[in-house]
């Protein structure tokens, strides 16, 4: 906020919602919005994503093709630490799978506030890699407020700023645990689960989620134990099916509070 | 099969990347395929919530409990103290998940240098 105020000529009702003079300032606006705690937050975390592919005897490329190709921090994370397991291929596809199968409702949710009618439908398919929550989350709640040729580069725009940062950051934390001391670089790979723990707990508003949550994690580890290979996949499936229907079971709650 | 020789190399790192870069990206291509066609809040979808939720918690406890890599070498009692600060920090400053990262990971960086290892 600036200490005094112009009074700006076209006086807008509701001053909230933006809106940018072409397409290409609405692209730029994005980028310009992808700066902040959200970058700054994921930024770290990719920090901790490098350390992490270092920790693993990986090289450098390694990580920054993942952040390159998969764009979902999760996902990234099951596939290094399936790696370092050994897991197979079909338990990391499908691990994999499981773990980012909600970009499939978050695009559906998405799409309708990014079409615009000329669009090439190609369009939709290669910025739709930047379907993750954080670029996701901002583009619903900017997108419905602007015209409809300017949602999807502001979308694109925000999405590319974002996912350049993480590049950056991926392999900033990598060459970074080679150089911090032993401690240090604990707590760079310590940021990732700290940082998943925090969001989902965050996150946590629906009944069912958060049974998944605290079943998941509950039998994450025994199920670790019984089974490196399989035991991720056991635990998705069985907590999440188990958290679903006690949540089906349980009488409806009129208000669902925000309490984890 | 190509697995018994590449397993544990790197480059069976980088086969399995692009096979998890392929199942994260199916979901999107997908998305927008059907988009306009399936309700995104269905009961289907909200068991794949549920799913993917568990998984992660697993995944994430797992990595606190019984990690592999460098984290091994750090006491358990560290990293659930670590856990258990950035909770604490993240609901002192109302939801601060920036804060409560910072602090579960310096509370386990101090700790660890607290008991003399590395």
């Amino acid at each position: 906020m600036t200490a005094g105020k112009t009074p700006t000529p076209e006086s807008d009702s509701n001053p909230r919602p933006p809106r940018y003079a072409s397409s290409r300032a609405a692209a730029f606006a994005g980028l310009r919005d992808s700066v902040g705690v959200p970058m700054l937050v994921l930024g770290a975390s990719y920090l901790g994503f490098g350390s992490l592919v270092h920790g693993a005897g990986l090289d450098v490329w390694l990580g920054l093709f993942s952040t390159f190709t998969g764009w979902a921090l999760p996902g990234q994370i099951v596939v290094i630490e399936l790696y370092s397991l050994g897991g197979a291929i079909f338990v990391v596809a499908a691990a994999v799978g499981m773990t980012n199968a909600r970009l499939l409702p978050m695009t559906v949710a998405l799409m309708p506030y990014l079409r615009a009618p000329g669009t090439p439908r190609w369009r939709y398919y290669l910025f739709s890699h930047f379907v993750a929550v954080t670029a996701w989350a901002a583009a619903m709640r900017v997108c419905p407020s602007l015209p409809e040729r300017q949602r999807l580069p502001y979308f694109a725009g925000f999405g590319t700023a974002l996912w350049s940062m993480c590049l950056v950051t991926t392999a900033a934390g990598f060459y970074l645990a080679g150089e911090l001391p032993g401690a240090v670089t604990l707590g760079l790979v310590f940021l990732n689960p700290i940082y998943f723990m925090l969001v989902f707990v965050a996150d946590a508003r629906h009944r069912a989620r958060i049974l998944a949550l605290a079943i998941g994690a509950l039998l994450g580890p025994p199920l670790h134990l019984v089974s490196a290979d399989w035991g991720l996949l056991i635990t998705g499936l069985l907590a999440g099916s188990l958290a679903f229907a006690t949540d089906l079971l349980l009488p409806r709650r009129r208000k669902e509070s925000g309490n984890a | 099969m190509l697995e018994p020789d590449l397993a544990g190399s790197p480059l069976w790192a980088y086969v399995l990347v692009v096979v998890g870069g392929l199942a994260t990206y199916f979901w999107r291509a997908l998305g927008v395929a059907l988009s306009g066609r399936v309700d995104a809040s269905s009961r289907l979808f909200e068991w794949v919530a549920c799913v993917a939720y568990a998984l992660l918690a697993g995944l994430i406890a797992r990595m606190v409990i019984l990690p592999n890599g460098p984290l091994a070498e750090t006491a358990s009692a560290d990293r659930i103290g670590g856990a258990v600060v950035a909770l604490a920090i993240f609901f002192l400053t109302r939801r601060n998940i920036g804060l409560g990262v910072a602090a579960g990971a310096g509370a386990l960086v101090l700790m660890t240098l607290g008991r003399g290892q590395l």
